[in-house]
């Protein structure tokens, strides 16, 4: 997104501003597509505001091995540790929230003030999710009395590489609900993000790399949904995916795609739906695998 | 692994897998292929706690698998008389008469009055001052080849000075005995002097020999309820194996927990294991609390099915019991005559 | 005194169950036949006598049955949940009743040893549902908020393996939640089910709550297809869970599925050796090895792995194998011939691919289907014996040198339903534990189950849980 400054000096030449080069996040780096193709992103109302990435299969794949890589030490962090990175990625953001409304304001037509709310909203959001990484074990998991003199626990445990979806309208909210309570428990995430309005998420990205977040934990891809989705769907070594951001035809076709390594798969919620809720903790759940563990109680 | 261990411990000396005989030979120290685990305090303690750990649960969830094995018929006919010939007879209170000792040898000698077929029991096990009388009682009635069996060693709680042990074990040697229950040294066990245990035994095992020549069979007694966990009974059975145990035995019968199908399965395993390790062949005897004809053919099923027919022998096996006689023999005359039994029938004691 | 111990038969009396020639499918609380017209034989997999005829439910039985649940479904749904809750009670008291005759009809038809219908299977039926029972007015307390409403009618499919239990499973959480069933028991072991059917008449469960469509493949596929169902749970091969996740998919069908595995048993130089060769007993020939969380690879330490194999062998060498009715057999029959074959199959191709077989002495009867417990050596992650499920008694032993080693080898397969670590130090299992990625890990133990744990897969072993809290899960619209 391109922006002009104002005239600080009081100087009689206009200065012209930088634009930032938006570039996709895979493994902890901002590399561009693999496939060297932009496509042009407008604000609502049609004028250009960037050229995106448009991500390619080749891209997804990538971005599918770094978010692998990253697993196992995330799943294996403390969820202190966790929980802290994700207030952290709240902090940074909160930092940027100037940027942050201009970009949702101009990529869902939204008055600066709605903007500045739903940045606002994005932000406790993390809060939220961040308050949760060392709660979720004990409200999902316990002890379960079963009739043997056995020691009996069952314990959420993340499924693993997740392709996350990004709901198409909600460019930062919504893709904040979507993907916080993905890693919060320790997933790794591939975000498809807005296929319209990808730019929220491309910068979000950059929050990411500031916050502690190990590489690989989240990568963002900008694109064509469909075009990137498929290959996530499909690939064998993704865990699940989120299909926030699947349209009914979309969402069956890549439902279908993922029978196929029987990947968990939370189907899309109507399209109203209103990502400032209370989100409850279904999607934290929704990604994550009941380990019951036994031992005998003796001496 | 226990197997292995042994193995490991002493990797120099292979023994001949040897079949089994009738113990006889002279007390040895610690069987050769295991002399190492002896040679110190330390090595038998390093020995004793390198051991497989036992899982407390499992070993009982087998025993109770193996206690819903069905024997019926011809297999319930076989079990009865070989539990009968395995029982060591038992009368151990203070208020036992030579009365009483001789009308429990004429019971061992012929368990039911009305059928000459069934067995006699293996042994009669008395205190001390009634192995005379035992011996005597036995030979007058025709039972000859029943064993006389004293407890020995401070019976039941082995709290007595080494020197007093074995005058205890000497007299009943001297008066008669073949086999002598010894008692182990609790308290030492428990705190961990694994040494004067293991000489303790050693010493009452060369305290059985006989004048004439030959020794008495040692059965060392650990009192597992006392020993309290499994890993303990572990140990305290190769213990007393490597210090010359002929047969490892549960119990006194005379605390609260005695003979169980789960502590008795792990002795079978250690007998096995041991076997596997030296080539020598030991004895087991569960004692105490076992009362009845379908709880002493479960322990049957456990030393078939854990240590199959080279224990299945009174010379191998024995039941430290008195009420289970008479259970075996209503068991019996039910199979025989097909109508069920009641005490009337057989003898009390 | 005969030489040898040896035990005489000991049958448990078929007479305890009266199977009639035929049977029809249970639909709105009765016996009817199928619309076609079609029935196929179910035989005794241990001698191939034919136990009975019943009812192939074709396209219009499924419609029938759905539109029942469906009926039924207003009015239990709005039962109290305390009422709902006394007629699971009811069920779970008749089921101790007819729990003898109901294993001895589930060994007929299994093929299965009495021994584990008598005391695993029904003891673990009446559990779930006296379990069941007591969450169907506490629901609210579940953690699934304050009002969780049941999703409908919902479709079970259910394998040949525990066919009891598998029902049990699903019907008594669906019923617990609020919803209404039809069920369709595998082809091969369609009695019990339909003995479940009596048991809801005889507690008086109203009628088309319950619905028992018995029929193959293509009758369980018209099922899960169906429009008018809400909730689709499947147990079985992953094959089949991998079609009908496809099947569903786009609609608003709730999943569950509980499919195959491969569950490596780590076993320690520290182990507790004796359980430890139990635990690998149980957990490759308990049912014949047909359990989708069977122990199935034995990943044994380098350095205890001779002894720990000869420990085995002698410990196999006193499985009993034959006639299930024998209350003596540990192993009973394989449950078909199609099985049979593929665990042939599959052994066959070990042994081709050079690993080494043995199995212990053991005489096989004549008739019926039988494949004597085997235990493959030298096997490595390459052989299709390491990899695929054998859903036999076939025991595929690999080793390894350090942990990672195991957990990795542990984990290097599609599947994630069981894993077992044998080692006496605490530490080491937590940590274990804590990497194995399978649903239900067994420390110490193995093939353990209840109703009060959630069981259920990571991986292509299947999503969603069953048994426990976790289990309502499935069953409520959340």
């Amino acid at each position: 997104m391109s922006e002009q400054s104002g005239n600080p000096g009081g100087a009689a030449r206009t200065r012209l501003g930088v634009a930032k080069t938006y570039k996709l996040f895979v493994g902890g780096k901002f590399p561009r597509s693999e496939s060297g193709r932009v496509y042009e992103v407008t604000d609502t109302r049609g004028n250009w505001l960037a050229n995106a990435p448009l991500g390619s299969r080749k891209d997804a794949r990538d971005a599918v091995v770094a978010a692998r890589k990253a697993f196992g030490p995330w799943s294996g962090a403390t969820a202190y540790n966790r929980g802290q990175i994700l207030y952290r990625i709240a902090e940074m953001l909160e930092g940027r929230r100037e940027q942050f409304t201009a970009e949702v304001a101009a990529a869902e037509g939204l008055s600066k003030a709605k903007a500045a709310a739903r940045v606002d909203a994005a932000i406790d959001r993390w809060v939220w999710y961040a308050g949760w990484s060392d709660k979720i074990t004990q409200v999902a998991g316990g002890a379960n009395p079963v009739a043997g003199p056995y020691f009996n626990l069952s314990t959420p445990e993340p499924t693993g590489v997740v392709a996350v979806l990004a709901p198409q309208e909600s460019s930062l909210l919504g893709l904040v609900s979507v993907l916080a309570p993905v890693i919060v428990g320790g997933n790794t995430a591939v975000v498809v993000a807005s296929e319209r309005a990808p730019l929220p998420a491309l910068s979000l990205a950059e929050v990411l790399a500031t916050s502690d977040l190990p590489g690989g934990v989240v990568n963002v891809l900008s694109g064509r949904t469909a075009e990137i989705a498929a290959p996530l769907a499909a690939h064998s070594d993704v865990n699940a995916i989120d299909l926030a951001g699947a349209d009914a035809d979309l969402a069956k076709e890549l439902e279908t795609a993922a029978a196929d390594n029987l990947k968990r798969v939370l189907r899309p919620a109507d399209a109203t739906s209103d990502w400032s809720a209370d989100p409850g903790v279904k999607r934290m759940l929704a990604f994550t695998e009941t380990k019951t563990v036994w031992h005998p109680v003796g001496v | 692994m226990t197997v292995c261990y042994a193995r490991r411990y002493a990797p120099l000396v292979t023994m001949p897998a040897s079949s089994p005989t009738a113990p006889a030979a002279p007390p040895p120290a610690a069987p050769p292929a295991l002399a190492d685990a002896t040679a110190s305090d330390a090595a038998l303690r390093r020995f004793l706690h390198g051991l497989p750990g036992v899982d407390a649960v499992g070993l009982e969830a087998r025993a109770a698998q193996l206690g819903t094995r069905s024997i019926k018929t011809t297999a319930k006919a076989y079990a009865i008389d070989l539990a009968i010939s395995m029982i060591d007879l038992t009368t151990l209170e203070g208020s036992d008469t030579p009365g009483k000792v001789r009308a429990l040898c004429a019971k061992g000698v012929n368990p039911d009055p009305t059928d000459r077929t069934v067995p006699k029991v293996a042994a009669i096990c008395v205190y001390p001052d009634m192995v005379a009388t035992a011996r005597q009682a036995l030979d007058a009635c025709g039972g000859q080849d029943v064993k006389v069996a004293s407890v020995a060693t401070a019976f039941p709680s082995g709290r007595a000075e080494l020197g007093v042990k074995l005058a205890d074990t000497r007299d009943a040697v001297a008066a008669g005995a073949d086999e002598i229950d010894m008692v182990i040294d609790r308290g030492a066990f428990l705190s961990g002097r694994y040494m004067k245990v293991f000489e303790e035994i050693r010493a009452v095992k060369q305290a059985c020999a006989r004048a004439g020549g030959g020794d008495a069979h040692l059965k060392v007694i650990f009192e597992n309820g006392e020993l309290s966990t499994y890993d303990n009974i572990r140990r305290a059975s190769w213990l007393a194996m490597l210090a010359g145990a002929d047969v490892i035995k549960t119990s006194t019968g005379k605390v609260a927990v005695n003979a169980t199908p789960a502590n008795t399965l792990l002795m079978l395993e250690a007998v096995r294991d041991f076997r596997a390790a030296t080539g020598t062949q030991i004895g087991v005897k569960p004692a105490g609390g076992i009362r009845t004809a379908k709880d002493s053919i479960k322990y049957l099923v456990m030393v078939n099915e854990v240590l199959g027919d080279d224990w299945l022998h009174p010379d191998w096996f024995r039941f430290g019991a008195s009420s289970l006689l008479n259970d075996l023999l209503m068991q019996r005359q039910k199979l025989t005559t097909g109508r069920y039994s009641g005490p009337d029938y057989v003898t009390v004691d | 005194m005969s030489p040898m111990f040896e035990y005489a038969p000991a049958p448990e009396s078929r007479a305890v169950v009266d199977i009639a020639p035929s049977y029809g499918l249970f639909v709105d609380g009765e016996f009817r036949e199928a619309a076609g017209g079609k029935s196929f034989k179910t035989v005794s997999p241990s001698t191939e006598e034919v136990l009975a005829e019943v009812a192939h439910a074709g396209a219009e039985d499924v419609d029938a049955a759905v539109a029942a649940a469906r009926r039924a479904f207003a009015s239990w749904s709005a039962l109290p949940g305390a009422e709902r809750a006394k007629y699971l009670f009811r069920i779970a008291r008749i089921i101790q009743e007819r729990s003898r005759e109901l294993a001895v009809l589930e060994t007929l038809d299994n093929g299965k040893p009495i021994r584990e219908t008598r005391d695993a299977d029904l003891p673990l039926v009446a559990a779930h549902f006296f379990y069941h029972a007591g969450w169907a007015d506490k629901l609210a307390h579940a953690g699934y908020g304050p009002d969780p409403r049941p999703l409908g009618v919902a479709a079970q499919v259910i394998p040949w393996n525990f066919p009891l239990m598998m029902l049990a499973w699903k019907v008594a959480p669906a019923l617990a939640c609020g919803n209404t069933v039809v069920l369709k028991p595998a082809e091969t072991t369609p009695l019990s089910a339909l003995f479940f059917a009596d048991v809801c008449r005889q507690a008086g469960l109203p009628k088309g709550v319950v619905n028992i469509l018995t029929g193959d493949g293509s009758t369980g596929a018209a099922l899960v297809a169906h429009e008018g169902v809400d909730k689709v749970a499947f147990t079985g091969s992953t094959a089949v869970g991998k079609q009908i996740a496809r099947t569903v998919a786009g609609s608003a069908k709730k999943l569950t599925l509980e499919l195959g595995g491969k569950g490596a048993n780590i076993v320690f130089d520290d182990a507790p050796v004796d359980q430890a060769v139990e635990g690998i007993v149980n957990g490759i020939y308990f049912n014949q090895g047909q359990v989708c969380c069977a122990g199935s690879r034995l990943l044994v330490q380098e350095s205890v792995q001779d002894e720990l194999l000869e420990a085995l062998r002698r410990r196999l060498s006193t499985l009993r194998v034959g006639d299930p009715l024998d209350k003596n057999t540990d192993v009973g029959a394989i449950n078909s011939a199609e099985q049979l074959a593929r665990i042939t199959e599959l052994a066959d191709s070990g042994e081709a691919e050079g690993a080494e077989r043995w199995s212990p002495a053991c005489e096989l009867p004549e008739r019926g289907f039988w494949f004597a417990p085997t235990v493959f050596t030298n096997v490595t992650q390459a052989h299709r014996i390491a990899r695929e499920e054998i859903f036999g008694p076939v025991l595929s032993v690999l080793s390894f040198r350090t942990p990672d080693e195991a957990v990795a080898k542990a984990n290097n397969s599609q599947y994630g339903l069981s894993a077992g670590v044998w080692t006496e130090k605490g530490s080491r299992i937590l940590a274990m534990a804590g990497r194995l990625r399978a649903g239900v890990v067994w420390a110490n133990t193995f093939n353990k189950f209840d109703p009060t744990s959630p069981f259920g897969g990571y991986r292509e072993s299947g999503f969603g849980r069953e048994g426990g809290r976790h289990g309502l899960e499935a069953y409520l619209d959340v």
